[in-house]
């Protein structure tokens, strides 16, 4: 299983670098809803997917495509742990 | 709470004072008359129908705009509308602007980055799956049917779908460079078509439908259009017609491309929204569940943070005189 920390450092990153989160990524709770908060819309959904798919090298079936693996940092992270 | 009652237009007062409003607009914007786009759609035939009532029939010239993937039946659709209120039509075939400006060539290059396959004679769409039901997130599909064959959905990635949609809005702002072009020449204003679900929604593109000197349907929800269409004696078989995008080489329509849910959904859901209404008091009317009535209400709120960048105006980091 991948460590907790470097997958919420790879997912932030890919966040702040895409998405106008303001100067501070830290500002972003770990557990607040993406596209609820604004950060990511529909078309951005499309890019954390695709993104987590590359980068990550695994494949996530129309089935995942799920708020509670999805929606945050901090599910996002669990379920790469869970796939990786 | 009857949202339906409380949406039902007094569709007569309301000609009247949406007409009498778009005369004043464009006074006050120091032009003579308006042009307006015809989609052979519900919208655009009623606002032609408003701009003939307001600004007179001699004062009004309507645009139809056709191109490789119109519906033929929108070009009828659109002269029927003309001649209905007795306004002055012009077709200004767009096709070879869009060839030239390569809005097809980029589209199916963009799409044989996902299907290799597709060519000549394939037709192809892009969709959401369905927001009901499900708390699923969904990610936008690429339909694409062979000349002979099936239709198959495949979903898309980020690139591929910005670039799909980056060459087909070519359409929408095509049509409005010609527009402003004949309202240059005959000192009009141009006459937006967007309803209240659009222009609320985000359901316009920026520099395209989205651009105009007045909108005058705007606050209206869609179902009040159709109140309005019939008291501004709109043919029937504009107002019969399903509502589509005419954007796409297959079919589609508006609920699978953007809005999810059929327009009498949207208006009851977008209405409670707007009031501050529970999911519980629109579930009955729309015929939804109380989850699903929360998952509109959330796309609602989505859609409007989302699609901020479309109404924002251009930002000036200094103000001048004219802007003060």
């Amino acid at each position: 299983m991948k460590d907790h920390i470097l997958l919420e450092r790879d997912v932030r990153r890919f966040l702040v670098e895409n998405f106008p989160l303001g100067k501070d990524a830290a500002e972003l709770s770990s557990t607040d809803s993406l596209l609820d908060a604004g950060v990511i819309d529909s078309t951005g959904v499309l890019e954390l997917v695709g993104f987590l798919e590359d980068h990550f090298t695994i494949s996530i079936s129309d089935e995942e495509l799920l708020p509670e693996n999805l929606d945050s940092v901090d599910t996002i992270v669990r379920f790469l742990q869970r796939k990786l | 709470m009857d949202i339906p009652a409380l949406l039902r237009l007094d569709a007569k007062r309301a000609a009247e004072e949406i007409s009498a409003g778009l005369r004043a607009a464009v006074e006050g914007l120091g032009r003579r008359g308006g042009v307006v786009g015809l989609s052979g759609g519900i919208d655009s035939a009623v606002v032609a129908a408003l701009c003939a009532r307001g600004l007179g029939g001699a004062r009004v010239l309507a645009l139809l705009m056709p191109e490789e993937d119109s519906e033929p039946e929108s070009l009828e659709l659109g002269r029927t509308a003309a001649e209905a209120c007795g306004i002055e039509w012009l077709v200004e075939d767009i096709a070879p602007i869009l060839r030239a400006a390569g809005c097809y060539e980029r589209r199916d290059r963009a799409i044989r980055g996902v299907v290799p396959d597709y060519g000549p004679g394939w037709r192809a769409k892009i969709v959401l799956p369905p927001l009901l039901g499900s708390d699923r997130l969904r990610l936008w599909e690429l339909v694409v049917q062979p000349p002979e064959g099936e239709a198959v959905r495949v979903r898309l990635k980020a690139a591929s779908y910005l670039e799909i949609v980056a060459a087909t809005n070519l359409k929408q702002r095509t049509r409005k460079l010609l527009e402003y072009t004949h309202a240059d020449r005959l000192g009009y204003a141009v006459i937006g078509t967007p309803n209240r679900l659009e222009y609320d929604q985000g359901f316009f593109v920026k520099g395209g439908d989205g651009a105009a000197d007045v909108k005058p349907i705007a606050h209206l929800y869609k179902g009040q259009v159709y109140q309005l269409a019939e008291e501004l004696g709109v043919p029937e078989t504009i107002r019969k017609r399903p509502p589509t995008t005419d954007t796409y080489s297959l079919p589609q329509g508006q609920d699978e491309f953007y809005f999810s849910v059929g327009y009498e959904t949207l208006d009851l859901c977008l209405y409670a929204r707007d009031h501050g209404m529970p999911a519980s008091a629109v579930a009955g009317a729309a015929g939804l569940s109380l989850e699903d009535v929360e998952r509109v209400f959330r796309d609602i709120d989505r859609k409007r943070v989302a699609t901020a960048y479309l109404h924002a105006p251009p930002v000036l980091l200094s103000t001048t005189a004219s802007s003060a």
